[in-house]
């Protein structure tokens, strides 16, 4: 293979379409007779349902149907099933509470759906859903996780004996007896609230019902067409076959669009064969801040046991993480806790403990970063912590603590989130670290810029934290390749797209592996009726799976073609080289033939074919990893806090990653600003703020802050490659980096920018306003 | 009783006649009224900027107002921008940064950007960045848009 196009920056081959108004998305889909769906959604968090009345509604003009749990009859089915399996290892407790279609009998969280109305337009179903009465019984609210732990809790699931969904210790050589070995405990309560993925573009459904053709389609905003196919087709007991799952242009997902199933996933298709009518249900920003998952809170009691020269000798911690009503997730967010919990430093004893709690809030599944900022949060602040009682510069303790490069791969001796043991598969720490203490000038910084900074009262901190991710885990992705007659490619994978860029990434591998140009390679994802197996796109795992199968599956087509190239020219594979779309024998390149008529031969329409021939230039293959592969980077920023305002300056912010083989670096630098950005917002903007009965008081965009071009600063991005050992393209997942360790790094910096204050900050997020009250909180000690 | 009124509207050049409800949102009827799907719709409440038309060569928010107001007005949608076979300079320029990931909020940053380099055809970054502020995108940390702008500007000024 000639690397013509991977480790370019191949601008993308989707933009003509999104530039110009021409890609479909959900909301963009109209067929003719289609109806239209609105919730009503529970005003409360915690509340019996003691009767409905529809009858209104139905009399409504335009209405055409509206069902509640009830009216379902047989069709109501509690707990879809569990995204991700409860581990199988000893003594973990896991108590599986799945999310129903319509709430029956109680609800657990406020924007539960109750009711579903069908109308004409939208317009005449959300009239309809003010006109249903409903009668609820308000119960006592489940809203702080430590709350509800206490004996006396409300219970969110009444059948279980307290709120208790999930419990997971995992240990790593002994604590208890190194602790007492220890020269210095840093033991911290640690605080890491709720945010919200903010896709520009809402949840949305399109489901058609063809009663002749006996089949479904199904336009959905998933991650996972494939398994949303699956559990649709076991649902509605029909055959998968019958059953068309089109992910199209998705206008950006970060995790909650991975969740199998939202009730409105299940209600829009069941609805549409019921009425045998298309229906669309599209969702509004409101419904978005309530019904659609969130995450990140967990409060943590973590110990980290130190040398005196700062080697850490190890960690302890025990977690509440916050579940919301249901666990459709198992544990997978607080294994990803726990997995990043050591970073990327050598540490031999580890003890983690993890309750998994229910709260009357909204579900909590993975939201970029899933787990990981708060894991990263918690060793870095520990460290922070314990370089300013050590004396020791942050950089420095952290240089003395990186696995060395001569230790992967590294083995931790936990599992990880796919209940794989997680293994370090390769990693260079201390170059990343110094390139961005390099980049960001931290020496000069810290001796020069910082003294006459402070001497002329102003407050700017530095920052540096490195960080690991754990991606691409298994199970597998598949892709099939296939050369037209026309001589240009197509290849079909499983994974869906959201805008990371896969029509260009994962074409650049193709045209490399069978020289054609990238332009004439063309990528269908998404659609069950074009690729059927596959899980999804999450975990950073699109670079990494899903290319390495539509690698694998390339190759395989690049064998087909030499191997009939070689009868037809009549020359030894080994003497052909493809490219331009041609074969052709190198040292006498006259003789060639082209992609497109080679095509034509492998797919006769007259003649005979030796026994065992499969037509065509194609092949499927597929890829699963051993186990995941480690990413790796460090960030580092410059901060200016305004302790009068309290607002900041970011004035410079670097990032230099690790994400082993790069396809396209224009690609992979949009992801890491994406991720920073996501993180600048969990950092100092966004939290969700739930009151005492469990509403959400800032559930608007006016109220809820996303940074906006004003409060993200330009990054520097800097690069290293080491690949991954795990697969034959190398790479690492690079989705999620960038908004890893940014509240660590936040943390650290506005620390620094506040040296009068010694403020120790130790919760995520902060904001003006929080930050404000810490200082005064500070000025009363002092 | 529903209340129906005619609205007549000259959208990227063609012009449009439709009887509509009054409440119906002037993003609603682009849309789903005339097909115009290029304008999306993010928030409903006017903070977004996803659903950015240019109405009567200003970019408003469509999702803050209804189809009847803009009877006898001229809309821009980013379908009248340009084509994938003939993009504008400035979808030119933002294919070139990268500063499309989603797409979802592009159709209305470019809506914004439009009239803004009318304005101002030679912009620094702080003014870019105060330009597109009011349009929030998820993606990009808006790092490649800029870029983008800047380009574009290059590009229309030669």
């Amino acid at each position: 293979m000639t690397k013509k196009y991977i480790g370019k920056r191949i601008k993308r081959s989707e933009d003509p379409r999104l530039l110009t108004g021409e890609a479909l998305f959900v909301d963009d889909v109209e067929i003719p007779g289609m109806l239209h769906a609105a919730f009503l959604r529970s005003d409360y968090a915690h509340a019996y349902l003691k009767s409905i009345d529809v009858s209104a509604a139905q009399a409504r003009e335009g209405v055409v149907a509206v069902f509640t749990a009830e009216t379902m009859g047989d069709d109501w089915q509690p707990g879809p099933p569990l995204v991700s399996p409860p581990p199988t290892v000893e003594d973990v407790i896991f108590h599986s509470r799945t999310q129903v279609p319509l709430v029956k009998d109680k609800v657990r969280h406020v924007g539960e759906p109750i009711a579903i109305v069908i109308a004409e337009s939208r317009y005449i179903a959300e009239d309809a859903v003010d006109d249903i009465v409903v009668d609820l019984e308000p119960l006592d609210v489940v809203v702080d996780i430590e709350k509800a732990m206490q004996p006396d809790a409300p219970l969110v699931h009444d059948d279980l004996d307290s709120n208790l969904a999930a419990h997971i210790e995992q240990e790593k050589g002994d604590y208890a007896a190194i602790r007492e070995e220890a020269d210095l405990i840093i033991k911290r309560r640690i605080v890491i609230d709720r945010g919200a993925a903010v896709a520009m573009e809402n949840r949305g459904i399109v489901a058609q019902w063809d009663a002749k053709s006996q089949r479904l389609t199904v336009w959905d905003t998933t991650q996972a067409p494939i398994a949303i196919r699956n559990g649709l087709a076991a649902r509605l007991d029909l055959s998968e076959h019958q059953v068309r799952v089109i992910a199209p242009f998705i206008g950006g997902a970060f995790g909650p669009k991975m969740m199998m199933f939202y009730p409105e996933e299940m209600l829009i298709p069941w609805v549409s064969i019921k009425l045998d009518r298309p229906i669309k249900w599209i969702e509004d920003r409101y419904e978005n801040f309530y019904a659609t998952t969130q995450e990140r809170g967990q409060v943590h009691e973590a110990e980290m046991a130190l040398t005196l020269d700062g080697r850490i000798l190890g960690v302890s911690d025990v977690f509440l993480h916050d579940s919301g009503a249901y666990d459709p997730y198992g544990l997978t967010l607080p294994l990803n806790t726990q997995c990043h919990m050591m970073g990327p430093y050598d540490i031999a004893n580890y003890y983690s403990e993890s309750k998994v709690v229910f709260t009357n809030k909204t579900i909590v599944t993975p939201v970029r970063g899933a787990g990981r900022p708060q894991g990263i949060f918690i060793v870095e602040r520990l460290l922070d912590l314990a370089a300013k009682e050590l004396g020791i510069d942050p950089v420095e303790i952290r240089k003395r603590n990186l696995i060395p490069p001569d230790a992967f791969p590294y083995e931790h001796k936990i599992i990880d989130q796919a209940f794989a043991p997680l293994i370090f598969d390769s990693g260079n720490y201390k170059p990343v670290l110094e390139k961005a203490a390099d980049m960001i000038g931290y020496d000069r910084f810290v001796k020069d810029e910082q003294p006459r900074l402070r001497a002329e009262g102003r407050h700017v901190g530095i920052g540096i934290v490195p960080f690991i991710e754990t991606t691409g885990v298994g199970p597998y992705e598949g892709a099939r390749v296939t050369v037209e007659a026309s001589g240009k490619i197509n290849v079909a994978t499983g994974v869906g797209t959201q805008g990371q860029g896969h029509f260009t990434s994962f074409a650049q591998i193709v045209a490399d592996q069978l020289g054609v140009d990238v332009r004439d390679v063309h990528l269908v994802t998404g659609d069950t009726a074009e690729f059927h197996w596959g899980t999804g796109t999450f975990a950073s795992r699109g670079s990494v799976v899903a290319a390495n199968a539509i690698n694998a599956s390339a190759k395989l087509v690049r064998e087909k073609i030499l191997a009939l190239a070689s009868k037809v020219l009549e020359a030894p594979e080994d003497e052909l080289e493809l490219a331009d779309g041609v074969i052709r024998v190198a040292d006498v390149p006259r003789i060639s033939i082209s992609l497109g008529e080679l095509a034509m031969l492998a797919n006769p329409l007259r003649g005979a074919v030796e026994p065992g021939t499969e037509p065509g230039l194609e092949a499927t293959a597929y890829f699963g990893p051993q186990y995941g592969a480690i990413a790796f980077g460090t960030h580092a920023m410059i901060v200016e806090v305004d302790p009068q305002t309290m607002m900041i300056e970011i004035k410079r912010y670097v990032a230099v990653e690790d994400c082993g083989t790069v396809i396209n670096p224009l690609i992979v630098d949009g992801q890491i600003h994406g991720g920073v950005s996501l993180g600048i917002g969990n950092s100092y903007y966004e939290k969700l703020v739930f009151d005492e009965n469990g509403q959400l008081l800032n559930a608007s965009l006016m109220d809820y802050l996303i940074p906006t071009a004003a409060e993200v600063p330009r990054i520097e991005i800097g690069h290293e490659e080491t690949r991954s050992p795990l697969n034959p393209l190398g790479s690492k997942g690079v989705g999620e980096a960038g908004a890893i360790p940014v509240p660590a790094l936040f943390a650290q910096a506005m620390e620094n920018a506040l040296p009068e204050y010694d403020l120790e900050i130790l919760e995520a997020p902060l904001s003006p306003n929080r930050l404000f009250e810490l200082l005064r909180e500070k000025e009363r000690e002092l | 009783m529903r209340h129906l009124f005619d609205v007549g509207v000259t959208v990227n050049g063609n012009r449009y006649e439709r009887t509509v409800e009054p409440r119906l949102l002037l993003s609603d009827f682009l849309r789903h009224d005339l097909g115009l799907t290029g304008t999306h719709v993010g928030c409903e409440h006017g903070v977004c900027g996803s659903c950015t038309i240019l109405f009567d060569g200003q970019p408003v928010r469509s999702c803050l107002m209804f189809a009847v107001q803009a009877n006898g007005h001229e809309i821009l949608t980013v379908e009248g921008l340009g084509t994938p076979e003939d993009l504008h300079p400035l979808q030119e320029a933002f294919w070139e940064a990268h500063s499309v990931q989603c797409g979802f909020c592009t159709p209305g940053i470019l809506m914004t950007l439009v009239p803004f380099l009318e304005e101002n055809p030679n912009p620094n970054e702080d003014e870019i960045r105060a330009a597109i502020s009011g349009n929030l995108c998820r993606c990009t940390g808006y790092q490649h848009i800029v870029d983008g702008v800047k380009l574009a500007a290059q590009k229309m000024s030669a």
